[in-house]
């Protein structure tokens, strides 16, 4: 499906054209939270193109030749690191990556002395991951190149929302009046933070599912509704994404046991008839298996975007990285 | 040498007192004050043009003495916390300390030493040698005591010396991994939260310590709705409970945490708008006994950080008297109250000397325009660091003279 089938009216929120004729008006993407629907939607188009490119046998283009990219990972990772290298690489950059885990503060750097380093490196992009939350921010004060947050802490996680609304809207045709289950561990999840502010600023209707425990106080001022139990919150469901159960973020006694976790919060066969008949089942990645989803749902291929979402991840972050540099290379931003 | 200090508001909070009058100073000690005072012939006479008088502010919680901040601020007493580079959990650290401020002839500094053994909240400190060697209270600071046997013996313990004892109301086990306030903006920026219902149960069990032990407690820093209400219900069930607050928590909600800015970063954490409102209508009902800067001088690279790892902490010696008066402009809390909680009660709580205007009192003094409009400044801080969310701030109320006995140590604009 290609960008001119959707429906615009889809889009209520975005008709409005922005006074500074900019649709992507921002110099870093650090989160979703102070984007506006105009520019999701212009993240979300752009990358439409690069779904049909990423395609193609000639993926690359040599659009950002020239251009440096960093990724500075200071968690681990290895799907989203891969995702932005090969998407740098297929418009041209030059890519370097670092994945340090922690071994820079160990050394005592501050994060501030970090970014002063990269910066006299003059890069064009920095595409950064951190575990504290507004890490990310905190660098881009001091950088004078575009920075990409790829996850800070428990706060955003921002290209994953924009592919997890790309492979929705591919899917579905629209955001809005969707009605679209987060279930799982919200609490510690910028994953869910993020795609609660992307698709409340679409106009699609989220529901969170989870235990208790694994909800953070007061979520349900962030404008979504609430809910417990799998059966009652999965009624009426469009999309289900499933969030990864964070053990290594477990601090303290916030669930028994992950058999008891499968049993009433898992994705099953079972509690996915409570969903609509044609539902899309959704997880960022990586999956476990038995925890929070039933094997035969992941792999079902009429249900499952799981791998989709993959693939909507080189070419939401390519079009981050377009979009961002775009003033670099003299085009016009919008 | 006499001086004479003329055409002033005198306010003394603990008589409830306010005039317009003169006060004399003798060889260091007031000698005399009313409205009906005669200036003697060899007198220093000092105008103060209508400007209050009142006893110097004693500030029950700084972790620096940071003199020529205080003196700006309007204070002739600091109580210095334990938590200095070399601990203050001996007596020989607290002998040191005195002896150092009585040298230097600056604000008075009266530490307050640890309460447990290198405050762990094991093994009880060393409570009557150091308060022989005058430590004037008891604190692990903002570690609470958490072990309720500790705490109970503690009690017990420092009850036969007379010492005071201040506890930090924050549960141990609640407060785990938590760095906000737990509430709608933590979980927007995703920090792990500290719940106000932390600061309740520790302030819940030490009042029922108390009471077992009929051993009075001071609780540092209230900073939520629920905090006020359990010393409300403590004290008017009879318990010896009292308690502080700091400015800030007055002043901001946990929104000023907002862009991860890590000087709203204190500990306890600013909460919300619901707290703040009720911690300025405690202290306008006197269940708020005592106003205190918390004055926390920390260097850019402890707060240059994310703020998971940044340090709490704000510097408050310099807005501590503006931002006290912002409630007494508001029409919240009358004057005499607020300078009340910064003068008399807490020398009246720790045994300290000032904090009333008496004959014979040591002349520690302030003098202050209580309606002049200023701008916080941070570049203009005396303070050995600038960490402070006020800056920019439009306030109200300056000092203008601070008189350590009888000497004026601090004279602005």
């Amino acid at each position: 499906m290609s960008t001119q089938q959707t429906d615009k009216s889809s889009y209520p929120r975005a008709e409005v054209s922005p006074p500074s004729g900019q649709l992507f008006p921002h110099k870093h993407l650090l989160g979703i939270w102070n984007l506006d629907p105009t520019a999701i939607k212009h993240v979300l188009d752009v990358a439409d193109h690069y779904v049909e490119q990423n395609r193609q046998r000639q993926k690359s283009s040599p659009k950002c030749a020239g251009l440096t990219q960093i990724n500075l990972f200071f968690e681990n990772s290895t799907r989203t690191l891969m995702s932005f290298e090969i998407a740098g690489k297929r418009l041209g950059m030059e890519v370097t990556s670092m994945s340090t885990g922690t071994s820079s503060i160990k050394k005592g750097e501050t994060l501030l002395d970090t970014a002063a380093t990269l910066n006299a490196m003059h890069p064009d992009v920095l595409v950064m991951r951190h575990a504290d939350s507004g890490a990310v921010k905190l660098l881009s004060e001091k950088m004078d190149c575009a920075v990409i947050n790829a996850g800070d802490g428990r706060a955003e996680h921002p290209t994953q929302a924009l592919l997890d609304a790309l492979t929705i809207r591919r899917r579905k045709g629209k955001l809005h009046g969707q009605t679209i289950v987060i279930s799982g561990d919200v609490a510690h999840s910028r994953v869910a933070r993020s795609n609660i502010y992307l698709l409340n600023a679409m106009g699609a209707r989220v529901r969170l599912v989870a235990p208790p425990t694994l909800l953070p106080k007061d979520v349900d001022r962030l404008g979504v509704e609430v809910s417990h139990r799998m059966d009652e919150g999965l009624e009426g469901a469009d999309v289900v994404m499933m969030l990864r159960l964070q053990q290594e973020r477990m601090q303290g006694a916030f669930l028994p046991s992950l058999r008891e976790y499968y049993r009433f919060w898992g994705l099953t066969r079972d509690t996915l008839k409570y969903a609509k008949e044609d539902v899309l089942v959704m997880h960022p990645g990586p999956m476990n298996r038995g925890v929070e989803i039933a094997s035969d749902v992941a792999d079902d291929l009429d249900r499952s975007a799981i791998e989709e979402q993959v693939e909507m991840g080189v070419a939401v972050r390519m079009a981050c990285l377009d979009i961002l540099t775009r003033g670099l290379r003299g085009e016009d931003a919008a | 040498m006499i001086s004479a200090f003329t055409n002033a508001r005198l306010i003394d909070p603990a008589s409830g007192l306010d005039t317009k009058g003169t006060l004399i100073v003798n060889n260091g000690k007031i000698a005399d004050f009313g409205p009906d005072i005669e200036v003697p012939d060899d007198a220093t006479v000092t105008d103060c043009k209508g400007r209050v008088l009142c006893p110097g502010l004693i500030d029950m919680r700084a972790h620096s003495v940071d003199a020529d901040a205080a003196l700006a601020g309007g204070i002739t007493t600091v109580i210095l916390q334990p938590d200095q580079t070399t601990m203050i959990d001996s007596d020989p650290v607290v002998e040191r300390i005195r002896r150092r401020a009585e040298d230097t002839h600056t604000v008075n500094v009266y530490p307050m030493g640890a309460a447990t053994r290198g405050m762990e909240g094991k093994e009880l400190a060393e409570i009557g040698q150091m308060k022989a060697s005058g430590a004037v209270a008891f604190t692990d600071c903002r570690k609470p005591v958490s072990d309720s046997q500790v705490m109970r013996r503690l009690m017990e313990y420092a009850s036969y010396f007379g010492a005071v004892i201040v506890q930090f109301p924050q549960d141990k086990g609640l407060a785990n991994g938590g760095i906000a306030h737990e509430g709608e903006i933590a979980t927007r920026l995703g920090f792990a939260g500290i719940p106000a219902m932390a600061e309740v149960i520790q302030i819940e069990r030490d009042a029922r310590l108390s009471e077992m032990t009929g051993t009075p407690i001071h609780f540092a820093l209230i900073s939520s709705r629920e905090g006020v209400e359990a010393i409300r219900a403590a004290k008017a069930r009879g318990v010896k409970v009292t308690c502080s607050t700091a400015p800030h928590y007055l002043h901001l909600n946990d929104n000023a945490m907002e862009g991860y800015r890590t000087f709203a970063k204190v500990s306890p954490p600013l909460r919300s708008e619901e707290d703040r409102l009720a911690l300025i209508a405690g202290l306008a009902d006197g269940t708020i006994d005592t106003l205190v800067s918390d004055h926390d001088p920390k260097s850019e690279d402890v707060k240059r950080l994310p703020f998971g790892q940044a340090a709490a902490g704000i510097v408050g010696f310099e807005t501590l008297l503006a931002l006290a008066l912002a409630p007494v402009h508001a029409g919240k809390v009358d004057l005499v109250t607020t300078l009340k909680a910064l003068t008399a009660t807490p020398a009246d709580l720790l045994g300290v000397p000032g904090g009333k205007l008496e004959a014979g009192a040591p002349a520690d003094l302030v003098i202050f325009d209580p309606d002049k409009p200023w701008r916080i400044d941070r570049e203009a801080f005396r303070a050995s660091a600038r960490n402070t969310p006020f800056d920019t701030l439009p306030v109200q109320g300056q000092v203008w003279q601070t008189i350590v006995g009888g000497k004026t140590l601090f004279s602005g604009e």
